[in-house]
């Protein structure tokens, strides 16, 4: 339990430049090694000591899996509106333009045409890093997007999640891009494009709920979480005493809902693998 | 801005809407004896954005134990009823109610969520929270509608989906993705309507439908109020704060395009009058129905992925 990291949406409204001021900036939950953050880019930010799988933002993540220099990001002006006027403590809007500047990202989903170990691809990835990768219409209608040049392209899609969510803010709009991203992977399976779903640290709720479980490859991250509800609120809600492994992606193998666990230095060629099976040039 | 021309603002805002909810051919439906004044009456009430207060009430009413549930409605809008049991893999959900019914001398085949009106049967439904058993459950049904070409009409009344350490074994957020893919890809007709609470997830699980309606007090949100509260203000108790911010009711659902139109209720709410409710359900989901019965299968599937690809606004 204690490797995993806290994903829980109070922690991430509570997310504060300021408060990573006093820790270590990779102090790793496995075995409380301290690395820079120059240390972890050449493990892939994979802890040498343990093998915890800190997490990975967008674009290094795009740079870890796609050939060098292939990647064409498209739909980057896209940005969430506030539909609801919405205001908790603090306006959606500032929230957003805070996320923006911190994170250099214009919503959580980065997509674009790619090509992975020299098959060509479309690739989109969520980062965890703006509002906990949560989903507004942004998000969805950029992975929808995907979807369609994906399938006008005949190549196959291969998403990268790592989200705590629906993006509460935009309220009931959020909650109808599961049916929207749902549909659009039914466009996709129509054009007969493959769907490879990478869930990172953490798949959880909303997403999980939509496009990441529907992919004809369901991959894994070691560790990662992947659940609709988290630990906490399962506890807090049911009272129940938790497995030790509850939610986390051995746990879901184990119950056959993911294809596969693959470290993350073994993630490119095996995706690339499951191109080539999936390429119909051959 | 002048005073003056933002009341004129509001007031063009206000008519504009109010035309919006007289074309929409669903409140045609309630062509009752006597309904015409209360219906105006309902409009005029709805043309004014709702306060916290209204949305307040529709929680309490969506959430009232005297609501009419799944049951209640199939007994009164169906001749004859015959349930469906099992997902033919593991289990019998009681949460959800699938089965064969008989309306206007045709079979459709009706899935719903099923809470229980005392405390022996609310346990026994597990208070209408679901188990991925009864997502398969309703994909069973879905695809036997499918195979017989009988019309699908889901009622949706769910807090949301459990929340336990089994349902998520059993692949909670798996099921909910693939019970909403079983409805995009049905060639038959499909009516959804949130008749109480439509709570997230599994709520939209059984929703994605080629007309999705709302009765007049349901509310429909990505999480519950309370959830909300917790979360964003770090406090359940400011659930009331909460809702109106996000603003579960009908209306506001009409409004942001997410459902295809409201259901009205009688006078006091479904709770007072469950007959009365039933009927102008009945009529609703007849309408909507007939609405898209005509349109060929694939046009229909395409147009259903079309409505919701739609749903959702962001700055390009």
């Amino acid at each position: 339990m204690e490797g995993r990291i806290d994903v829980t949406v109070e922690n991430r409204a509570a997310e504060r430049p300021e408060g990573d001021g006093k820790r270590h900036p990779n102090t790793c939950p496995g075995c409380h090694s301290h690395y820079r953050d120059d240390e972890l880019e050449p493990t892939l930010r994979v802890c040498p000591q343990c093998g915890h799988h800190f997490p990975v933002r967008a674009r290094d993540r795009i740079a870890q899996l796609a050939d060098r220099g292939t990647f064409a990001e498209e739909d980057a002006g896209l940005r969430s509106a506030d539909p609801l006027a919405f205001f908790d403590l603090r306006a959606y809007t500032e929230r957003l333009a805070e996320a923006e500047v911190a994170t250099g990202l214009g919503d959580a989903l980065i997509a674009g045409a790619a090509s992975i170990e020299r098959r060509p691809c479309e690739l989109a990835v969520m980062d965890f890093a703006f509002m906990g990768g949560s989903m507004g219409s942004t998000v969805g209608e950029k992975f929808a997007r995907a979807c369609d040049r994906a399938g006008g392209r005949g190549v196959p899609l291969v998403c990268v999640t790592a989200s705590g969510g629906a993006r509460m803010q935009e309220g009931i709009l959020s909650l109808m891009q599961l049916p929207k991203t749902v549909c659009a992977v039914d466009e996709l399976h129509e054009a007969r494009c493959a769907f490879i779903s990478i869930m990172s640290h953490p798949t959880t709720a909303g997403v999980l709920a939509s496009f990441a479980s529907l992919g004809d490859v369901i991959v894994s991250e070691p560790g990662a979480l992947l659940a609709f509800t988290g630990p906490r609120v399962v506890q807090q809600t049911t009272r129940e005493k938790l497995p030790d492994d509850f939610g986390l992606a051995e746990s879901n193998a184990r119950f056959g809902h993911v294809d596969a666990i693959v470290p993350r230095a073994e993630l490119r060629p095996y995706v690339g693998r499951l191109l080539a099976m999936f390429s119909r040039a051959a | 801005m002048t005073e003056g021309a933002s009341t004129q603002a509001e007031q063009l805002r206000l008519r504009e809407r109010l035309a919006k909810l007289r074309e929409l051919p669903l409140l045609r439906g309630v062509g009752v004896s006597g309904e015409m004044a209360r219906l105006k009456r309902q409009l005029e009430r709805m043309a004014v954005e709702p306060s916290a207060d209204d949305v307040w009430h529709s929680v309490e009413l969506a959430r009232h134990q005297d609501r009419p549930y799944t049951l209640d409605y199939v007994e009164r809008i169906c001749d004859d009823f015959v349930e469906l049991h099992g997902d033919r893999a593991l289990a019998d959900d009681p949460a959800i109610v699938a089965g064969l019914g008989r309306m206007d001398g045709r079979t459709v085949v009706l899935v719903g969520h099923q809470k229980g009106r005392d405390i022996r049967e609310r346990t026994h439904r597990n208070f209408g929270m679901t188990y991925p058993e009864g997502y398969r459950k309703a994909m069973r049904a879905f695809e036997l509608a499918d195979r017989h070409g009988f019309p699908v009409l889901t009622l949706v009344d769910t807090p949301g989906a459990y929340p336990g350490v089994t349902a998520e074994q059993h692949g909670q957020g798996g099921w909910i993705a693939r019970c909403q893919l079983a409805m995009a890809r049905l060639g038959v007709p499909s009516v959804a309507c949130v008749i109480g609470e439509g709570g997230s997830g599994g709520a939209v699980a059984i929703a994605l439908a080629d007309r999705v309606l709302m009765q007049e007090n349901a509310i429909y949100s990505v999480i519950s109020p309370e959830g909300c509260a917790a979360i964003l203000w770090r406090d359940a108790g400011e659930a009331k704060k909460a809702a109106a911010a996000f603003k579960p009711d009908a209306v506001h659902c009409l409004e942001l395009g997410v459902v295809d139109g409201i259901v009205p209720e009688p006078e006091g709410g479904a709770h007072a009058d469950h007959d009365g409710a039933a009927a102008l359900l009945a009529e609703s989901l007849g309408a909507a129905l007939a609405d898209v019965e005509p349109i060929a299968p694939d046009e229909r599937r395409r147009l259903r992925r079309g409505k919701f690809r739609a749903m959702g606004m962001y700055l390009e």
